[in-house]
């Protein structure tokens, strides 16, 4: 382990939804304060703020994070950004703990918001400038092309079907049932209601695709000494990784993660772990789509290629099962406010080891977990390890 | 954990549409030119005169598509223009049925990946492919991953030096 132990000791959220009231600063002020509350802990207790959000472009605010800081706690304290697109919440909290491992900070507030709705007609519009505006743009395309590109690469390589992926958008919605900030819960959600619904494009169809999103989600790290007086259960970062792919995405193996499994290499050498499948208790793996889940399982090495929809179909990924996969209900099911879903991954990482979930709590006791996020030009992956 | 999550004030569309709260709106205006840059420059130059190019980097041997004037895997420039078949082999493809701004279209689109013959295995662009049919059922009949293409190009004369001076790229019967 590189570095000093660092901890999470708190963590709060707003609820997503499709549009929200509050601006943007008004919602990372509710999660930043509800975090601090929770370890009762208050800000003049805080050394540094990472702040994370994605694309300027969805707010119409250029330095968005610079807009969000009152409301982020981050007066008078050194703040930085992080933003990896999609990725964004879990690189957060990675750079909240190389702020404290490195000796620079004891204490960091980590908070990540995104104010979906604001874009109109369609925060659609904010992401068609994500293509290359000489070779791409031209063509007229749209967010849709490139997931439904990769997820065709994907299925067709390894003979999948819809129906094999659907089944983890019904296990996402129906486990978000149970939380409570969740936009897209449903008890009741079958294969057939993923399979019916509106091809968008295919084979991306509606419920296949986690919703656009207003919401925010922050924590509070610590170094060791300070961690074991705010609580009697901090919950420890044992490793983190991340790494890029190149922007040529044509050039690329779509079928395949490789920047996931670097990033997840490195995670499991800094948190000494041999075996992932066996010492990986809990995931949360990024599931903006259903696909991308089992891609992300896949290059996460807790499945071999093609077959992580045999851990779904078998109820191993449930969260009564061995490996619970997305016990929060995901991007799928809570929602997709982008940065601050990679952040939601992490804090229900650390209520599930905490034992602090509720209805969503994985049985056995889990003492180690994982928590992914993935953006960009489908060329980033972002991982952190927590364990008890 | 409930406690630790603030319940938000949702708005619905009506409570936007009846003026039940207040909204502001205002349009950012902004227009770029982007200039294409030395590679990608000449990579329109070629298309221009209706021919594919690449760029080879001797070190590791790879033909790239788009070319790029240094090899980001070698971290060195690259050494060569290689003229590229306006053949391809499909690598993966969709078959869209809505505009960015989520309204149906009337004939689905159908964006690839397409590798380009003459590049190294695996180098491809983004384009469309056409004449594959205008419903979705048609075009899930006809297209498949592997499949051997052909660029269609804009006549000579109506070509500007643009990645759309290809109109689509077409099945190839062997
Ligand atoms: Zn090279």
């Amino acid at each position: 382990m590189a570095g000093r132990r660092v901890a999470i000791v708190g963590a709060g959220m707003t609820k997503f939804v499709r549009r929200a009231l509050e601006t943007g600063q008004e919602l990372a002020w509710e999660a930043a304060s509800k975090a601090l509350e929770s370890c009762e802990m208050t800000l003049d207790q805080i050394d540094a703020v990472v702040l994370g959000s994605a694309p300027d472009a969805f707010d119409g605010v250029h330095m968005k994070v610079e807009y969000l800081s009152p409301g982020a706690g981050a007066w008078g304290k050194p703040t930085i950004r992080g933003y990896v697109g999609g990725g964004t919440g879990v690189f957060a909290a990675i750079q909240g703990w190389y702020h404290i491992a490195s000796g620079m900070f004891d204490t960091v507030l980590v908070v990540c918001e995104e104010k979906m709705s604001s874009c109109h007609p369609h925060p659609q519009a904010a992401f068609n400038y994500i293509f290359d505006h000489t070779l791409e743009r031209p063509l007229g395309p749209n967010l849709l092309w490139i997931f439904a590109l990769e997820m065709n690469a994907y299925m067709t390589k390894y003979g999948l079907t819809k129906r094999d992926i659907a089944m983890v958008a019904v296990k996402n919605k129906r486990n978000a049932a149970d939380h409570p900030a969740a936009q897209l819960g449903d008890p009741h959600i079958t294969i057939e209601d993923v399979l019916n619904s509106e091809v968008l494009a295919w084979p991306v169809q509606r419920l296949d695709v986690s919703p656009t999103s207003d919401g925010a989600v922050a924590i509070v790290m610590a170094a060791e000494h300070i961690a074991r007086r705010v609580t009697n259960k901090p919950v420890w970062v044992e490793g983190v990784g991340w790494s890029l792919d190149t922007q040529y995405w044509t050039n690329r193996d779509l079928s395949y993660p490789t920047y996931v499994e670097e990033a997840a290499r490195k995670a499991y050498a800094m948190a000494g772990i041999r075996e992932p499948r066996k010492e990986i208790h809990i995931v949360e793996p990024y599931d903006p789509f259903d696909y991308k889940e089992l891609h992300h399982l896949e290059g996460l090495l807790l499945a071999d290629r093609g077959k992580a929809a045999e851990l779904i179909a078998l109820g191993i990924a449930n969260r009564d099962g061995d490996m619970p996969v997305t016990p929060s209900g995901g991007l799928l099911g809570v929602g997709n406010p982008i940065a601050a879903a990679g952040l939601m991954k992490v804090a229900e990482i650390f209520w599930q080891l905490r034992g602090e979930a509720g209805k969503r709590q994985v049985p056995g006791q889990p003492r180690r977990g994982l928590a992914q996020a993935w953006g960009d030009l489908m060329q980033v992956g972002t991982v952190i390890i927590l364990g008890i | 954990m409930e406690r630790w999550v603030y319940p938000v004030t949702s708005l619905r569309p009506e409570d936007v549409e009846q003026k039940r709260v207040c909204t502001t709106r205002t349009p950012l205006r902004g227009e770029y030119a982007w200039d294409a840059g030395v590679a990608v420059g000449r990579f329109l130059t070629e298309l221009k005169a209706g021919r594919l190019i690449g760029r080879r980097c001797r070190a590791c041997g790879r033909v790239m598509i788009p070319p790029r004037m240094f090899c980001e895997q070698c971290f060195r420039p690259t050494d060569e223009w290689v003229p590229l078949a306006d053949t391809g082999t499909v690598i993966t493809f969709s078959v869209c049925t809505i505009s960015w701004d989520m309204r149906r279209l009337e004939v689905p689109e159908v964006p690839a990946v397409i590798a380009i013959d003459g590049a190294s295995p695996g180098m491809g662009i983004m384009h469309k492919l056409g004449e594959v049919g205008r419903t979705l059922e048609e075009i899930l009949d006809r297209v498949r991953i592997g499949m051997r293409v052909q660029a269609v190009w804009k006549p000579a004369g109506e070509r500007e030096g643009a990645i759309t001076d290809i109109r689509y790229f077409r099945p190839l019967e062997d």
